[in-house]
């Protein structure tokens, strides 16, 4: 009985051995070679570098991909890692790295730190990063990321060229002399700012899909149908891991907003104007983005709001309305 | 603040704990959360968990009430007396009579002689008089094997140490990242830091650990059931050279930095994962000869996993290191893939192979069903393959591929509900058999786990339910389940099965139970810390918290997650110290006869 898969152990593995590849085939093979092949990267997408490259390799070789995803799921709650859910496009320059490396696994299965998609734009300060990764707790003292301190050497002086990090005395570990980043932290550094979610060229994006926790029985809600928004947690969201937990920045790298005449202002016109498009006036500070077209007019309100009644700092409440007509201004000044 | 924190935790507990309370929003934009398969699916598991508790605490409760119930004690006086003055001389006579009788005591010398005891036939195995108040119940000894060949306990015992190794090293690696959850500065050495040494965890304990282990259990079974000698000793000693180096030249890369990609499970660049391809060819050969020369004319189920598992892991690496079709996401559609069906076309095929050979073996009769083990062989097969994607639910992986992952993983209860029902009936009837053992209980937590770890895996690719716990440690929670409460322990029942079987020689019964509780507690430390934790985590980001939130309230089931993984590793060592004595110790502890020990008591009784 050559059928019998009891007794002819050679039909056993063929067909054993046999499905299994044509399964894999199907189901992981031909679906592979498709979406490589039908893909390429959006019009929009800005050229990579040999830096970036590079980073790339850094953030492989330490193995960031075991804490940071990229990638931006179709459900709302992934709306505050990017503006559109990600699309085959958005990895289309994916390949492998080299001859010995496969093909970076960027996309990540668990977020034990956050999504990476949008770093760039959340956070494109240099200086930032560089602290970062010196010791992730000198900007985010909850942080439980590994520190690289060898990604930094030390030097007993500074030459022009070299970016010295102001790090708090707390985290210096007994070095006394220069603290700069080696070729491969700016290397990373690129590449960590250049992570960017492209426009789409329509201007057009596929949908999030609502999935929210159910809430306990309707009409426990507020009374006025709209929730008010907690300028707190969107400070800790957006604001904190420059300005600090206690408003107080970082010497030589981010400005305190405690106490600060810009944050007190009976006027709150230029603090509206700075979070809408950003600052970059200050040679010792570092570069802050612009919150435009991140946060809505009620949410800029309630973290001025909150920045101007927070700490020691006592100035009057700032209303969406008053951040509408800014935007509104900015908007006809940069058209003419 | 505060009370947002309360109510997060009411609602994780109503998720994982089954409780009343029936008033949910309708028409949320999920719908009720009771409508939701998985947690519907999660509860009824729990519940189950909750039924056999009950069912234990409602016998308890029976004796205590029926003791209660006697009638009162006055009551029966009465009735005693009455019952005395009724009775005739004859009656009394009986009754004194029978008082009499039954005071009667034996003196204790009536089955004694004063000629030495004997044991012809070599029947008993062990003797102790030492009865004052031991510290654990004593469980049956095993008694040796028939012949086996030296050379092959050689070679198992060689793949056994060296899984044992891997088992160690890997899980004190382990154990260190998860202390880093809790002190991210402990050091801040590059090739100790957190990115590079956690594949090598995942990396030793699967190929290390598991895969050695399974591949020498196998190497027995092999040969057991294909009634002849295994095919080739030097086949055999060289796949095992060529793994244990892929898993060096793998650890020191990876330490060094020097990471394939970092795709979870494929971390070795391809010259290091070659040798260990390489290694499961040759495996693969050799098991294959050996079944080829048995000398009996059907092959046993286990070899259908075994030979199924090794073609299927050797297929499964090369698709996953050819570069054809892995640009852009070409990549994380053969990730999904591979990472999944590592996990179930090797280390759950082989192991359940072993578990067809060691289970009926170590309970002295044959697998309930033989054919609900080629049904969930062949389900396993197709089901098991498709469903890889799962791990990408929501990504921009194409939508149909997410679809099929999910249909199938729910297609999967099959072969899980087919192998757990043979388990549990060949169990059935020989619950003393258990409890009388230091081997089986490992089989029976292993075939628990391996019915509730997979239902609940199944579970979270479920839509919903991959919505809150996707990308959070509840998935770390999943993956200890599986790849230890389901494979570490059953490998470890078969080994104490299989070890003290050839090589005559016993493990200390306390440290195998120390080793049993350690590792089981600990597991469960882990896993309900970490589901918890991720349940939580999860929460908070629907909630859309800051992300720093989330890791701040993760920071207490960190901690018992790092209680837990002590225990785990603590056992570890425990088990390596009981494989270390079973197979090197020099002198064999219970290789003497016990007759002339048996003899020196029974002198000891009389003097006394």
């Amino acid at each position: 009985m050559w059928l019998n898969l009891h007794k002819n152990h050679r039909l056993f593995l063929g067909l054993a051995a046999g499905v299994f590849l044509l399964l894999s085939t199907l189901i992981a093979v031909m679906p592979a070679f498709s979406v490589q092949n039908n893909n390429a990267p959006l019009p929009d997408a800005s050229p990579t570098n040999a830096e970036i490259q590079n980073g790339l390799d850094v953030f492989v070789s330490e193995n960031c991909m075991a804490c940071h995803t990229q990638q931006v799921r179709n459900i709302d709650m992934d709306k505050t890692w990017g503006g559109r859910p990600g699309i085959p496009a958005d990895y289309a320059r994916n390949a492998r790295l080299d001859n010995l490396r496969a093909t970076p696994s960027v996309l990540g299965t668990e977020r034990t730190g956050p999504d990476l998609t949008e770093l760039g734009e959340r956070q494109p300060s240099e200086d930032w990063h560089y602290l970062h990764l010196f010791n992730p707790r000198s900007v985010v003292k909850e942080s439980i990321m590994p520190a690289y301190p060898w990604l930094f050497t030390t030097q007993s002086t500074v030459g022009s060229y070299d970016k010295e990090l102001n790090v708090p005395a707390e985290f210096r570990q007994g070095i006394t002399g220069h603290i700069v980043p080696t070729e491969r932290a700016r290397q990373l550094v690129a590449y960590l700012l250049s992570l960017k979610q492209v426009d789409l060229p329509d201007g057009q994006s596929p949908a999030f899909l609502e999935y929210k926790k159910p809430k306990p029985a309707a009409g426990s809600g507020t009374a006025s149908g709209e929730a008010v928004l907690d300028g707190a947690a969107l400070y800790a969201q957006h604001c904190q891991a420059c300005h600090q937990a206690g408003g107080e920045g970082l010497k030589g790298a981010f400005p305190p907003l405690k106490g600060s005449p810009i944050v007190n202002d009976a006027n709150a016109e230029m603090l509206v104007r700075i979070v809408l498009q950003g600052y970059d006036a200050r040679a010792e500070y570092a570069v802050m983005p612009p919150f435009a077209q991140k946060l809505s007019d009620a949410e800029i309100a309630a973290i001025a709001t909150h920045e101007r009644s927070a700490w020691s700092n006592r100035a009057e409440k700032v209303t969406p309305e008053l951040v509408r007509q800014i935007r509104a201004a900015i908007e006809t000044e940069t058209t003419q | 603040m505060e009370s947002s924190i309360l109510n997060r935790w009411h609602w994780a507990s109503l998720l994982l704990v089954l409780s009343v309370q029936p008033v949910l929003a309708q028409g949320s934009p999920v719908g009720d959360v009771w409508s939701q398969p998985g947690i519907i699916g999660t509860i009824i598991l729990l519940v189950i968990v909750m039924a056999g508790v009950l069912v234990l605490a409602i016998a308890r409760l029976g004796g205590v009430l029926n003791k209660l119930s006697t009638p009162l004690e006055q009551q029966q006086n009465e009735t005693f007396e009455e019952t005395v003055a009724n009775l005739t001389t004859d009656q009394l006579d009986q009754i004194l009579e029978r008082r009499q009788a039954r005071s009667y005591q034996l003196t204790g010398r009536e089955l004694g002689s004063e000629q030495r005891p004997q044991d012809e036939k070599g029947l008993v195995s062990h003797v102790t008089t030492d009865m004052h108040a031991p510290l654990v119940a004593e469980k049956k000894h095993t008694l040796r094997y028939g012949k086996v060949e030296p050379a092959l306990i050689r070679l198992i015992a060689a793949y056994l140490l060296s899984a044992a190794f891997w088992l160690v090293f890997g899980t004190a690696i382990g154990w260190y990242v998860g202390i880093k959850f809790v002190r991210p500065d402990i050091d801040h050495v590059a090739w100790l830091s957190f990115g590079r040494l956690r594949p090598v965890h995942t990396n030793t304990v699967f190929w290390g650990w598991s895969s050695l282990s399974m591949l020498g259990l196998g190497l027995f079974v092999v040969t057991r059931t294909s009634n002849t000698r295994l095919f080739s000793y030097r086949l055999g000693w060289l796949s095992l050279g060529l793994i244990n180096a892929c898993l060096v030249l793998g650890t020191l890369c990876l330490m060094n930095g020097i990471n394939n990609g970092g795709g979870e499970y494929r971390e070795f660049i391809w010259p290091v994962m070659a040798l260990f391809a390489i290694g499961l060819v040759i495996s693969l050969y050799n098991f294959y000869q050996t079944v080829a020369h048995r000398q009996i004319e059907e092959m046993y189920i286990s070899n259908w996993y075994m030979l199924g598992a090794l073609s299927w892991v050797i297929i499964l690496s090369v698709i996953a290191y050819l570069p054809f079709y892995q640009n852009g996401l070409g990549e994380t559609v053969i990730q999904g893939y591979y990472m999944h069906q590592g996990v179930g076309m090797w280390f759950m095929s082989f192991t359940l192979g072993l578990v067809y050979y060691f289970l009926p073996m170590s309970l002295n009769k044959p697998i309930y069903s033989y054919s609900l083990g080629v049904l969930a062989f062949w389900t396993q097969l197709l089901f098991y393959t498709l469903i890889g994607t799962h791990h990408y639910v929501f990504s921009p992986v194409p939508w149909w591929l997410q679809a099929v992952a999910i249909v199938f993983s729910a297609g999967m209860f099959i072969p899980v509900l087919a192998g757990t029902t043979n388990f549990v009936m060949t169990f059935r009837g020989s619950g003393k058999h258990v409890t009388s053992s230091y081997s089986l209980p490992f089989l029976a937590v292993g075939v628990l786990f391996y019915f509730t770890g997979s239902v609940q895996g199944s579970m979270q690719a479920f839509r919903f339910t991959n919505v809150v716990w996707h990308f959070t440690d509840f998935n770390v929670a999943h993956s200890h389940i599986t790849m230890y409460g389901i494979i570490a322990f059953l490998l470890w029942g078969c080994i104490y099965t299989l070890v003290p079987r050839f090589m005559g020689r016993e493990p200390r019964q306390l440290l195998v139970g120390i080793h049993f509780w350690f590792a089981l507690l600990g597991l469960l430390a882990y896993i309900v810390s970490m589901m918890i934790g991720g349940t939580l985590k999860g929460l908070s980001w629907l909630d859309g918290e800051p992300f720093i939130k989330s890791v701040v309230l993760m920071a207490p089931f960190w901690v018992w997650r790092a209680i837990g993984g002590t225990l785990m590793l603590l056992s570890h060592f425990v088990f390596a110290f009981n494989l270390y004595e079973m197979l090197l110790k020099s002198a064999p502890a219970s290789e003497a006869s016990s007759v002339p020990h048996l003899n020196n008591t029974h002198h000891v009784a009389e003097s006394a």
